[in-house]
Parts: C-alpha cells; structure tokens; sequence
C-alpha cells in the first residue's frame, strides 16, 4: 500500500509541477496559433487510427509481458 | 485437457480498448466524426486470430460526443504450449464499449464502457479522464481512472470461478514544443489484485522417474500485481512535408518484469498517399518465479513457464499505405462524408526468447533448443469522416 502511494506520489509530480507553473502567472504561447499549421497537418497526429492503434497495442500486450504507458491516453495537439 | 487463449487474451483486456473507449487527449476540441470498419489478422506460432473492429464516433450538438466499437477476435491455436500441454483449439471474444466525451471551454471529460466476453472470461471496464488544455493551448494534461471488474472461468469446470480486479490510473501530458515538433509524456501505474495466472497452463519440473525426464503441474502465481509504465513520445515536422517520431517506454513491476521500448517512425505522404514505416525493438527481463524447467515439484512458492513472462527480446518492422479516395475540398460529392481513406499494414514481429526451451525439439533435458516466433500482423480499414 506504501508503495502504491509513494508511485501515485510520484505520477502525480508532473501535474503538480504543471499547476505550481500556471499559479506563478499567465505564460505566453510561445508558438501561436496561426504558427501551427505544420502540427495540424494530418501526418502529425500523434494518434491518426485510434482503431489500429488500439488493436496493435493488444497485439504487443498480448506477446510481451508489460502493458500500459505507449501514449494513448496522452495524445492530441492542442492544434485546432 | 484444453488450453484456452484466456492465457493470451486476458491480461490485455481494459488495458489497451480502455483506453479507445476514452479517445485521445485534446482538451479544448471534440474528437472528429468518424467511422472505422477494420479486418485484423494475426498469424504466426501456430496461432490465427483474426475478426472485424467498427467504430462509431459522432458529435450531438456542439459539446457532447458519443463513440462506439465492436471487436472480436476469432482463434484458432496450435501454439507451442498447445501442442506441448494440450490439444489444439478454436474459440471467440466479442467486445464492446462504449464512450461519452463532454466538452466544457477547455476542459473534456469522458467516460466509457467496455465489456469483453469469451466461453471461459468476462471481463467489464469502467473509465474516466479528464483533459485541460492550459498555456494558449500549448499544453495538455489529462488524468485517467480505470477500474476492471473480471471474472475467470474454466471451460471443463463450470464451478470454477475467480474474481480479478483491477485499477489503471494515468497520467498524460501532451506538448508543442516548437512550431515543428510535439512531444507526449505519459505514466500509467495498474495495480491487479485476485486470479492472474492461467487456469490451464503448467509448469515444467525434473523428474527421474519419467522416460523424457521431466513433468507437468498447474502453475501458480502470485494474486497482486502493481506496474508502472513510463512513455515518452516525440513527432517531428521535416523540412520537407513529412514527419519523423521518436518513442521510448520503461516499464517495472513487482513481478520483476522490467522492459525497455524504442521505437522510430517515418511517416511520407505523396499524393493522396500516405507511407508510413516503423521499427520497434522491445527487451524484458522474467518474472521472478519464471523457470523453464523446475528442479523439483512444487520447489517455489510461485511458479510459472508462460514464455510472455520470460526474458525475451523482439523486433517489429511496420510498413503501411494508405490511399485517400474521397478528399476534403468543401464539396459534399458523397453525401454527408467529407473524407475517407483506405489503409493497408503489415507487422512483423519477432521474437526471441532468452529462457523459454523448445520442446518439440529433440534435446537432452534442459538442454533442448530455444523457442523463437515469427508472426505477420496484417490490417486493413477504411475510415471515413464526416
């Protein structure tokens, strides 16, 4: 039990850190919006086919022995 | 006695479907509306696996999105283990979910549904995230929560039933970092608690008094298991129109099983085409009661001999194309639809186990070769958007 504290501790790191910099005040994009024309192109969808990915991840799953942490809960651009 | 796949198929259940039930993180933004019909094949070891996945996806009003999927896995196995323990087999999974996304300024929340069910496991998941975009939209945190609800059943003992739990808490962070590139990190920790080994599979132990020196017994595992996965992705715009991607994951549980993943992508689109290739190479190491053969019966508290639990290293090389036959110019031909395409993928893995003996092989006991795989992964869907 100690010891899944101390992980979830450790998960929650980055968001702490992430809100401790927001409360320091506002930051400035440093890339604007109309610069992110090359990140909105479709070929830089960090997750394009969410099926296929999805399905290849059970694949790997399923043949290896560790699960969890390849990206699909985190992907998105923040692009639109 | 029959070996089922629940062995294969179980531990990847609520894990990576969870997560489509869920979607992808962008906060401030809904999903697009899509559908996918897809035909995977598996083939490689002695096992087939093939069957269809649909997804649903469309937006109702200008806040809410709702998805769906449908997935099944038909199989059909003469695996090493099959052949070693058991006798061939065939059977099938169907799988559900089904998902909400609430969009809210720059905040999406969802939840989803997944049911799974084979003759001999039942498997329900429940999801929740939370996505915000902070910074101009520069940045986007999202926090997961999953909870697994399993059932582990027998097929030749109807009164065989064991409860297994799980939880799957995640954490992801997308960045732009310049105008070209973007980068995801991502921490996910699953703690599962109740029935994790195979009801069906053995372990190998030395036994004189047998003609081929050796014999089999049920293998027994520990009932808690706590990972924690740490990935880190990052895609790149070249100076020409495509993209290059980065991916690197470290994994650790309390089984022992460490693993390292690296993967490098490029992505080249011409025309309407689109070409992507991949290499990934993964390495673990076993489990700490993993043996390939056991000195004697029952000579650890724990044991087992399932070869995804050993060491073992393996290498993918993906090539894929797709072909965009209806483009998004502003004009409706196709009625409603405004994009589509169609993508083709092979996977190649390979794998080499370190520790995991062959025993259809000829070989002096312990000594026997080891095993290795080769499997194609083939895929083909259309997606359309609209």
């Amino acid at each position: 039990m100690q010891m899944t504290t101390r992980r979830l501790t450790r998960m929650l790191l980055p968001l702490m850190a992430v809100v401790g910099l927001y409360g320091c005040g506002n930051i400035e994009p440093w890339v604007k919006p109309y610069e992110r024309d090359k990140l909105a192109d479709p070929i830089m969808a960090l997750d394009g086919d969410p099926v296929s990915t999805s399905y290849i991840q059970h694949v790997y799953e399923a043949r290896e022995g560790s699960r969890g942490g390849e990206g699909a809960v985190g992907g998105g651009c923040g692009c639109n | 006695m029959q070996l089922t796949g629940a062995g294969m198929l179980r531990r990847t259940l609520g894990i990576a479907f969870a997560v489509l039930a869920l979607g992808t993180a962008d906060a401030g933004v809904l999903p697009d509306d899509r559908t996918d019909v897809l035909y995977h094949l598996y083939d490689g070891g002695g096992v087939e696996i093939d069957g269809p996945s649909v997804l649903v996806r469309k937006k109702v009003g200008n806040s809410v999105s709702f998805v769906g999927n449908y997935y099944v896995d038909m199989v059909s196995s003469a695996s090493i283990d099959v052949v070693t323990t058991a006798s061939p087999y065939t059977e099938e999974r169907t799988q559900w979910s089904l998902g909400m996304d609430y969009l809210r300024g720059n905040t999406t929340m969802r939840i989803g549904y997944t049911n799974s069910e084979e003759s001999d496991f039942d498997a329900n998941t429940y999801a929740f995230s939370i996505s915000q975009d902070l910074f101009g939209d520069l940045t986007t945190l999202t926090l997961s929560y999953a909870l697994g609800d399993d059932l582990v059943g027998k097929a030749d003992d109807e009164s065989f039933e064991r409860p297994l739990d799980r939880q799957i808490y995640g954490v992801g962070l997308t960045q732009i970092l310049t105008r070209k590139l973007i980068a995801s990190l991502n921490v996910e920790t699953v703690t599962e608690e109740g029935f994790l080994n195979n009801p069906y599979r053995v372990v190998r132990y030395a036994d004189p008094l047998k003609l081929v020196g050796y014999s089999f017994e049920p293998e027994l595992y520990p009932n808690t298991r706590t990972s924690t996965a740490v990935g880190l992705r990052a895609r790149y715009f070249l100076p020409y129109r495509a993209a290059l991607e980065a991916e690197y994951r470290f994994y650790t549980d309390t089984w022992d099983v460490d693993s390292d993943t690296a993967a490098v992508s490029y992505i080249h689109p011409w025309g309407d085409w689109t070409f992507t290739g991949k290499y990934r190479w993964y390495d673990q190491t076993g489990a700490h009661f993993y043996r390939d053969l056991f000195a004697r019966s029952e000579e650890t508290n724990f044991r087992g001999r399932d070869k995804e639990l050993s060491p073992l290293t393996s290498d993918t090389l993906t090539l894929q194309a797709a072909y965009e036959f209806i483009k998004d110019d502003g004009f409706e031909v196709f009625g409603f639809i405004k994009r589509a395409k169609v993508t083709a993928s092979l996977n190649m893995l390979s794998v080499d186990y370190h520790d995991f003996s062959d025993l259809t092989a000829q070989g002096a006991i312990g000594e026997e070769p080891l095993y290795s795989l080769d499997s194609d992964v083939f895929q083909l869907y259309f997606s359309f958007f609209y």
